[in-house]
């Protein structure tokens, strides 16, 4: 048997990747149908109340909960995100790229440290407080951290690079003649956003706004750092089973159910994609 | 998009000044305070340079810190290699998967804190002491698809009958890639590995769950996490100052070598 070049190529790369991802990440799952084992521990007996169990009212409504703030995050970044990225595409070309270079620079500093400077700022002699201080301000410091507020801004700051990078690509591949023509047809300012410019970025949206719900919904260390451990995620939830309760079998079935989420959105994504490139074709247009 | 009004064009800078205010302001209030000669984490009370000097005698952030210069250069060495053979095998083959493509795309988007928990899982069951080594085993997973995508964007603009041309005129398969071949794509290559050794520099959750027990194999994001929980320190603020340089500066240069690869 011969085996070609390229495949001996990539062999040991699939190997690693098939040895230390797809095979854990199958036991992993394979671990949400057996039951938990009275000392912790696994007791090979096969199960669905794990499953049952991640919709239960008690952990339903904290994965409510947490979609509740992933969402919230997710807005906020795709809203601010896009304005940012279609400030950036309206710049200058030469002044295109360092623009997007700095926007996305603090994305790919560590993750611990820039949630850290959020505690920093909204500490109770922090900067905010001394801000409001300097303007007059004398009452008891208000209480920021740990707040799901301040949980909320950590998700959008750590995320906001990426959405930018994300809808700065379709803003930047538009045809400026599209909303020219809309225009001289009589389309207002608005109108020509709604109807031409959003459409075919949101590809660029879809992108970002799955990115930051995903990696939000399974966070564990912004909720336990700006949340003060009062506001439980997903990913908090499955740290717990794993290092505290020691229910490995309901923290893998709640792993599978974040692995389920993120597919589910992608699928979404990918559909939002395929809708907007068959747009961009101006074929017909309703109405 | 040209040809707009004023108006638009002050609210764009509006929104430029105020989001980069948001995105760097935090970071700016941290490295500040690091220089702070007071003992008060965030209350500012002249210039020092003291808790740079404290951290150079604090062991438990020394040991964290080579523990961390093994699990990066490790990973990133391994991650290179087998993810530009992965490249370059991906961009060669004629068929193109799907089942392929989802298996090198898959560990960038993988929440992280699945992969640590499958890990763990799999190393326990395996009954494999975990320690450094399963933090380079698992970081590699994801160095080595970032780098595989960096060195991909390369060789999709590389002109593969040059290599034609090397074999034809007689040279080896391993003469051709060294001659040819890597010249061309090593900036990629560069770039990728120095990509892949600020994400394992940084990676916490992944390290936290595959080093095991005990406080031999901390890295240094697991020393910072620990420090930050029982609250706010100038020497936190000086350790954030530094891990984050070390960053920057290697992003820098991979930029550089790399044009436009943030950017895509």
């Amino acid at each position: 048997m011969t085996t070609s070049r390229p495949t001996l190529l990539m062999m040991p790369a699939l190997a690693w990747l098939i040895g230390l991802m797809v095979v854990p990440c199958g036991l992993v799952l394979a671990l949400a149908f057996f039951q938990r084992g009275i000392y912790g521990g696994v007791d090979y007996t096969f199960t669905l109340e794990n499953f049952a169990k991640v919709v239960d009212p008690l952990y339903a409504g904290i994965f409510l909960n947490s979609a509740r703030i992933a969402g919230t995050a997710t807005l906020i970044a795709v809203v601010i995100g896009y304005a940012a990225a279609y400030a950036i595409a309206s710049c200058r070309r030469s002044l295109q790229p360092v623009l997007l270079f700095f926007a996305v620079l603090p994305f790919w500093s560590n993750y611990l440290i820039r949630t850290y400077a959020w505690i920093v700022l909204l500490n109770r002699e922090g900067l905010v407080t001394q801000m409001l201080r300097w303007f007059g301000y004398t009452g008891e410091p208000p209480s920021m951290l740990y707040t799901e507020g301040a949980v909320i801004a950590g998700l959008v700051y750590n995320y906001l690079p990426f959405v930018i990078l994300a809808c700065y690509a379709p803003l930047s591949r538009l045809n400026p003649e599209l909303a020219e023509a809309s225009r001289d047809l009589g389309g207002s300012a608005f109108t020509t956003f709604r109807r031409i410019i959003l459409p075919l970025t949101m590809p660029g949206i879809a992108a970002g706004a799955v990115f930051v719900f995903v990696l939000s919904i399974g966070n564990f260390v912004t909720p336990a750092l700006l949340g003060g451990g009062r506001f439980q995620m997903i990913g908090n939830l499955v740290y717990d089973q794993f290092l505290t309760a020691n229910d490995w079998p309901f923290g893998a079935a709640l792993a599978a159910a974040l692995i389920a989420i993120m597919m589910l959105l992608l699928l979404v994504q990918g559909y939002a994609s395929d809708r907007a490139s068959t747009r961009s074709a101006p074929v017909r247009e309703d109405a | 998009m040209a040809e707009r009004s004023a108006a638009a064009r002050r609210s764009g800078t509006t929104v430029l000044v105020l989001v980069f205010a948001f995105l760097y302001v935090p970071i700016a209030v941290l490295v500040a305070l690091s220089f702070n000669a007071g003992g008060l984490p965030t209350v500012w009370s002249g210039f020092s340079t003291k808790w740079y000097v404290s951290l150079a005698s604090n062991r438990d952030i020394l040991h964290a810190a080579l523990n961390t210069l093994i699990v990066a250069v490790a990973s990133t060495i391994i991650a290179t290699l087998l993810g530009t053979l992965l490249a370059i095998g991906v961009e060669t083959r004629r068929r193109k998967g799907t089942v392929l493509e989802a298996l090198v795309f898959a560990p960038m988007i993988i929440p992280d804190i699945v992969l640590a928990v499958a890990l763990l899982s799999f190393f326990s069951m395996l009954n494999v002491t975990m320690g450094l080594h399963t933090i380079v085993l698992a970081h590699v997973v994801f160095n080595l698809a970032f780098v595989c995508a960096v060195v991909r964007a390369r060789l999709k603009s590389f002109d593969w009958s040059i290599t034609e041309a090397s074999a034809d005129l007689g040279a080896s398969g391993f003469t051709t890639f060294r001659r040819v071949t890597l010249p061309v794509i090593l900036p990629a290559v560069v770039a990728g590995a120095l990509l892949a050794f600020t994400l394992s520099v940084d990676e916490f959750i992944i390290a936290f769950f595959t080093a095991g027990a005990g406080r031999a194999s901390t890295t240094l994001p697991m020393q910072i996490y620990s420090m930050i929980r029982f609250g706010i320190t100038p020497e936190i603020n000086a350790l954030a100052t530094l891990v984050m340089a070390v960053s920057v500066i290697a992003l820098a240069i991979s930029q550089r070598l790399n044009k436009g690869m943030v950017g895509q």
